[in-house]
């Protein structure tokens, strides 16, 4: 059991890191004795407030962000068995992104777009449940079919709701949909949410490594497979919708971040669920920290970045996995 | 003595088609079944229905006495295992890591395997003959190798009863005979019972002790192999002629 110990204490040393960097890189240049003083010192300044309530809170919630969507990833991948599910294969983003983008059209504060988006994304949830609800049962294909459908019907309402919005709103419309952490609140909730939903599943990781094997196959192992994929359903929902009420609907990390560390390390959950909260965190952190500064002072949303390293990464990942079946 | 498995008055239907009414079996310990029927007469389904993996129509299925339903899936798994006509496995896995899953029911919510899950899993392996093969994924192997790893899975969960679909299918001639002398050293030696549906009527009368045949139209006949199983009633299931022809190990049926 040494691999995995390794690699995830890599991860960590890299979490830290990229959470370094973030504090490190921005606008505002410190030199790096002037940094450590900011940074360990309390007294107050203009440095130890461009970092501590500036660049950490940021950092923090492009972490949790991160974090919350590679762990919602990689269990959307096991319940639907689909190596190419993410978050927001259930439809949950487009809820939210319609929510969102109609309490901006009327002028809502953020706190209460990033409430809308997550009550938007439960109610996504809770429409494709429903609705691929049928006799008592559902399969997966049904489920994934359900979603897509969806999500192309918000897909419309999001379109029609661009169409309607004052000049003024499409910035800021635009950025949100692409996901953006420039206007996240405080990244307290999303973290404490990423903490209690990993700690919910990492006892369950065992059953989730049977039931990768099949519904079935589980069943006959002793999963209580109905439970197990009704709990696991709810909070990978719940996890999707936290991220997306703090940075808009951040594209790729969720589909990514699981796909490589199956490849690292293998399918174990027990590995592959603290992995994934652990890089994906770091590579979002760093991807935002990118998006701040590598056109500064002009702010990149984060999902450009992730979206312009994920499109390569994704199809390099494919034609390797297409080379060895 | 109780018997391990036992079905009281089971109906078994799908999709409005009645397979078996009214079935009262009784699997002991030490007892070898084999199941015979024409293809969609209704094997799988009641292998599952045995299992608890899917409801009955009327009646009940009893492990040691209890009722099936009263029991917890993860009670049911330390008795009973299943092997699947077909693997459907999501992502990519080594063998060893296929087969370890067999120990899923005996295990600890916590922690990684012990060290003895491990020396089962890899004694299965040996024991399907696939040493060697442990670290190689699963995608790689040979549709009779992956019926191998599928075997040592449930002979890793060391189950009382093993019910198993088809276990020999993809096995070549050496494997199957290799797989069933193994089974039938379990049910021997260790006091195992097997309920297994075949299509080789010859490879039943050779390890199997009891039979049961499913007609696929409601009607069923078992009983001891010697009994049962004869050139009347192979014709009656398969609706073709039969030929019994004298054979080292008593007679072997050859289709007319």
């Amino acid at each position: 059991m040494t691999r995995p110990r390794t690699l995830l204490s890599i991860l960590i040393l890299l979490s830290l890191a990229s959470i370094t960097c973030a504090l490190a890189v921005g606008s505002a240049h410190l030199s790096g004795p002037a940094w450590w003083t900011a940074l360990t010192d309390s007294t107050p300044s203009l440095a130890h407030t461009i970092l501590w309530e500036l660049r950490m809170p940021r950092a923090l919630a492009a972490f949790a962000t991160g974090g919350l969507l590679a762990l919602a990833g990689a269990l959307m991948q096991v319940l639907l068995r689909n190596p190419l599910a993410d978050p927001y294969i259930l439809g949950v983003s487009g809820g939210a992104a319609s929510a969102a983008l109609l309490l901006m059209l009327i002028g809502a504060g953020s706190a209460v777009i990033a409430g809308g988006a997550f009550a938007g994304a439960m109610l996504s949830m809770l429409l494709v449940f429903g609705l691929a609800h049928s006799r008592g049962s559902w399969t997966p294909t049904r489920l994934l079919l359900t979603g897509v459908v969806v999500a192309a019907g918000w897909g419309a309402l999001i379109s029609f709701l661009l169409a309607v919005s004052p000049l003024g709103n499409l910035r800021g419309m635009l950025f949100w949909l692409m996901g953006d952490l420039s206007d996240a609140g405080t990244p307290w909730p999303a973290l404490l949410v990423l903490g209690t939903g990993l700690l919910i599943c990492l006892p369950l990781a065992r059953s989730l490594n049977v039931l990768a094997h099949g519904e079935l196959q589980a069943s006959a192992l002793g999963v209580a497979v109905g439970p197990l994929r009704w709990g696991i359903y709810t909070l990978a929902a719940v996890l999707t919708a936290s991220a997306v009420a703090l940075a808009g609907s951040v594209g790729f990390i969720g589909l990514i971040v699981p796909h490589l560390l199956r490849l690292l390390i293998g399918s174990d959950h027990r590995v592959l669920l603290p992995g994934a909260v652990l890089l994906g965190g770091a590579l979002l952190t760093l991807a935002d920290t990118l998006a701040r500064s590598v056109l500064a002072p002009q702010q990149l949303p984060v999902g450009v970045i992730t979206a312009l390293l994920g499109v390569p990464v994704f199809l390099y990942l494919l034609s390797r996995t297409a080379a060895r079946s | 003595m109780t018997c391990l498995l036992q079905t009281r008055q089971l109906k078994v239907t799908i999709a409005g088609k009645t397979l078996c009414e009214a079935l009262n079996l009784n699997i002991e310990r030490g007892q070898c079944w084999g199941m015979l029927g024409s293809n969609g007469a209704g094997k799988t389904t009641l292998l599952h229905t045995l299992a608890g993996l899917r409801p009955a129509a009327a009646g009940s299925v009893l492990l040691d006495g209890k009722s099936l339903s009263a029991l917890a899936r993860r009670t049911i798994a330390q008795h009973i295992g299943v092997l699947f006509q077909d693997a459907h496995d999501a992502f990519p896995d080594t063998a060893l890591n296929t087969v370890l899953i067999g120990r899923h029911p005996h295990a600890k919510t916590w922690g990684f395997e012990s060290a003895e899950d491990i020396a089962l899993a890899q004694n299965a392996l040996a024991a399907t003959g696939l040493e060697g093969l442990e670290l190689r994924l699963i995608s790689t192997l040979s549709g009779g190798e992956r019926r191998r790893v599928a075997l040592a899975t449930v002979l890793a969960q060391d189950p009382a009863l093993y019910l198993l679909d088809e276990p020999v299918n993809h096995l070549d001639l050496h494997q199957q005979i290799a797989a069933l002398e193994l089974l039938s050293a379990r049910v021997r030696n260790d006091g195992k019972a097997v309920m297994m549906s075949v299509h080789d009527v010859n490879l039943a009368a050779r390890y199997c002790d009891h039979v049961l045949l499913l007609f696929g139209d409601g009607t069923l006949m078992q009983g001891p192999t010697g009994t049962v199983l004869n050139r009347t009633s192979l014709e009656r299931l398969y609706r073709h002629p039969i030929v019994s022809v004298a054979g080292p190990q008593g007679p072997a049926f050859l289709p007319g």
